[in-house]
């Protein structure tokens, strides 16, 4: 029973993750659809954002606290630019942009290789994120494991209040319906996309500094997550977010048990099998937008 | 619809990144070159020696250092006045952490370049690959890095330990402790799978039990599942095969968990000093590794190593077992050399058994028949600084034995 709910817990905690690295793709690849190869090196740069943090921040919980603004800001501005300088010229051509932001995540990687090294970097955790809660039964849950959760939670909620109550998250969600529409009703398109971009890509700097907590911080970190954070977004139905939110915790369920009764190896097969059948049922995902633009 | 077509464009692409990935486990050979062999170019007053390393790709974070110390220990050679009278050339070849590659290029240094002897490789599929190409060349090649053990090619020298010398002294170690039980975890390819093997039977004649094996894929970081199965099992220790990224999703995870060095300790067989700095040691003091080496191992022999590798690479660079097994292969090598008098491959073969070097590890001697080295086994314990000191070693070197043929235990296996 002890393991089951622990179990439970691990497979929460791991959709917790995949939403965290998936919701910034969410928006922009899900609202937006553009495909951002450089995603990934988003979350480095969020992961390296606390590193260099705490070069100078000795504490390591003040400097977890003020690296989730910062880095926010700092892949945000990232994405910003990578949008005005080249995703903006690429919008009709799907596969250009493809390509080049494959290659500018090459090239954040060599960039990355060159300012901090090939080998991984360490960050110290706050003590209190390294413990765990002991709950009766001998169950324990990871400190670090809730604050992820935690964060993902929040992010979510704040994103959604964002594009329901604010006149910013209106645009963007008339954007994203009816794209012409919404320019000739006088709202300015292209500043709309850039200020997408920027909150989808300050979402993937803060899911960097949740990955400190847990995984290794290195050039090559972003490579392996950008995968799992398109499964999210392409399971759960592009133009919304809850189909994002229900797939990572499903996903990561999946996850957990699959490789409680069988190993790690093995629990992977059984979620890309899941996968493949769920999307011969439901090509569109769990979740699609209705709109009546024609595009 | 635009957004499916997105979506079919980012199926080709994620198709075009997995392919990427496999091209990195397939495996050719060249087949080009004389069946008799290539003689090694020693006409002028150099001579060369190929260094083949990964530069590039997810291995360069390792195989660098061993690429840097090995080039300190050709210019320490050359200004003591180079061997037989020769400068050592070095001719620098990047394997791309990509096997077919590592053959190509260990192919054109025997070749083309006509070295006397080739230096590196650390994986044990990339060795796997240019095996034949030593072996159809009648090549001399220097392995530095401990591996599996069940293998003894005519053409490579290993400078590293065999199973015998590192994985068997860690479980006596465990043994001696009092462990009772083990749980076993590891990366997903030849060398965890195999070292397993050897830890399983070594607890079924030692009276330990092995509660559970798990393998994570190479490159996997989510543990969540791996420690709370290690934790609900409750073993005295983990024997730990993990490779690369996944030590460091694992030693977090083990900690969040509540594990603790006290009460389960990890033997490690591949983290070392390096890997360390890039874990934390937050995570990892306490933890135990086994190796032939520290940075800490007194003596002077090591003083030396350690204050010339830091003046010539930096003070924050630590130097770790393959390391200095690299650097060791190239003494051994100018010693087999010099005590054969020629460069010629099959003399310096016949020379080599009984070559003895005041090593940064200790004394090391070279074991001609199996082509291994003896040295000496250590168990250390990391500490917070970083750095690893020693809390057990066997004495005096171990005899290498890669078919653990002297351990009755053992007979199943090879």
């Amino acid at each position: 029973m002890t393991v089951l709910f622990g179990q439970l817990f691990t497979g929460i905690s791991i959709g917790a993750v995949l939403l965290l690295i998936a919701l910034g793709l969410a928006l922009t690849f899900g609202q937006m659809n553009v495909i951002n190869m450089a995603h990934g090196e988003f979350i480095m740069a969020g992961a390296y954002t606390t590193y260099v943090l705490q070069q100078s921040i000795t504490g390591a919980g003040l400097s977890l606290v003020v690296a989730l603004p910062v880095a926010f800001v700092v892949a945000g501005t990232m994405g910003a630019l990578l949008e005005v300088l080249l995703i903006r010229r690429l919008y009709a051509r799907p596969l250009d942009t493809l390509l080049v932001t494959w290659g500018v995540s090459l090239m954040l990687q060599q960039l990355a290789r060159d300012v901090f090294g090939s080998p991984n970097v360490q960050t110290r955790a706050p003590e209190l994120l390294t413990g765990n809660v002991a709950l009766p039964g001998g169950l324990t849950i990871a400190n670090n494991r809730l604050f992820i959760l935690g964060l993902a939670l929040a992010a979510v909620a704040a994103l959604t209040l964002a594009l329901r109550l604010t006149p910013l998250g209106r645009r963007i969600r008339a954007v994203v319906q009816n794209r012409d529409l919404a320019a000739v009703s006088g709202i300015a398109t292209s500043r709309v996309d850039r200020t997408t971009f920027f909150v989808g890509s300050g979402l993937a700097g803060l899911a960097g500094v949740a990955l400190t907590l847990l995984g290794p911080i290195g050039p090559t970190m972003g490579t392996n997550l950008i995968i799992d954070a398109f499964l999210v977004v392409v399971v759960g139905g592009i133009g919304q977010l809850k189909g994002s939110v229900i797939v990572a915790f499903a996903l990561g369920v999946l996850q957990a048990t699959g490789e409680y009764l069988t190993t790690l190896s093995v629990a992977k097969v059984i979620v890309f099998v899941a996968i493949v059948a769920f999307l011969q049922w439901r090509p569109q995902g769990m979740f699609t937008l209705r709109t009546r633009s024609l595009a | 619809m635009s957004l499916f077509r997105g979506r079919r464009i980012l199926a080709g692409a994620m198709t075009l990144v997995a392919a990427a990935a496999m091209t990195a486990c397939g495996s050719k050979t060249t087949d080009e070159g004389g069946a008799t062999g290539v003689t090694a170019d020693v006409s002028g007053d150099t001579v060369k020696v190929g260094l083949l390393n990964s530069l590039s790709g997810t291995m360069a974070i390792s195989e660098v250092t061993v690429r840097d110390s090995i080039m300190l220990a050709v210019e320490e050679i050359n200004a003591a006045g180079g061997v037989l009278g020769k400068k050592i050339q070095p001719v620098g070849e990047d394997g791309a952490s990509d096997w077919p590659t590592f053959a190509e290029k260990a192919e054109k240094l025997i070749s083309e370049d006509r070295v006397a002897a080739v230096f590196g490789c650390w994986t044990s599929a990339s060795r796997k690959a240019v095996k034949p190409v030593f072996e159809k060349n009648k090549a001399l090649l220097f392995y530095p890095v401990q591996y599996e053990g069940l293998e003894q090619s005519p053409y490579i020298f290993y400078t590293g330990a065999t199973t015998n010398q590192q994985i068997v002294p860690g479980l006596d170690y465990l043994k001696a402790q009092g462990a009772k039980s083990v749980y076993l975890v590891g990366s997903d390819y030849v060398f965890p799978r195999t070292a397993n093997k050897i830890i399983k039977a070594y607890a079924a004649a030692n009276g330990m039990t092995v509660l559970g094996e798990d393998y994570a894929p190479l490159g996997s970081t989510e543990f969540g599942t791996i420690v709370n199965k290690v934790k609900s099992a409750g073993a005295d220790a983990v024997f730990n095969t993990l490779n690369g990224d996944s030590n460091v999703a694992f030693f977090k995870e083990y900690k969040s968990a509540g594990l603790t060095a006290a009460a389960m300790p990890v033997v490690s067989v591949s983290i070392a000093e390096e890997e360390v700095k890039g874990i934390g040691t937050q995570y990892l003091e306490g933890q135990l590794t086994a190796w032939n080496y520290y940075q800490t191992t007194p003596g002077a022999a090591n003083s030396k190593f350690v204050a010339a590798y830091k003046a010539k690479f930096g003070a924050d660079k630590p130097t770790s077992d393959p390391m200095e097994a690299a650097y060791v292969g190239v003494y051994l090598w100018k010693a087999m050399v010099e005590k054969a008098g020629v460069f010629d491959v099959e003399k310096v073969r016949s020379a080599s058994d009984g070559i003895t070097f005041d090593a940064p590890e200790g004394m090391v001697t070279v074991d001609g028949k199996t082509q291994h080295i003896a040295k000496t086994a250590r168990i250390g314990k990391i500490g917070a600084d970083g750095l690893i000191t020693e809390v057990w070693n066997s004495g005096k070197p171990v005899q290498p034995d890669p078919f653990l043929k002297t351990y009755p235990w053992a007979s199943g296996l090879s």
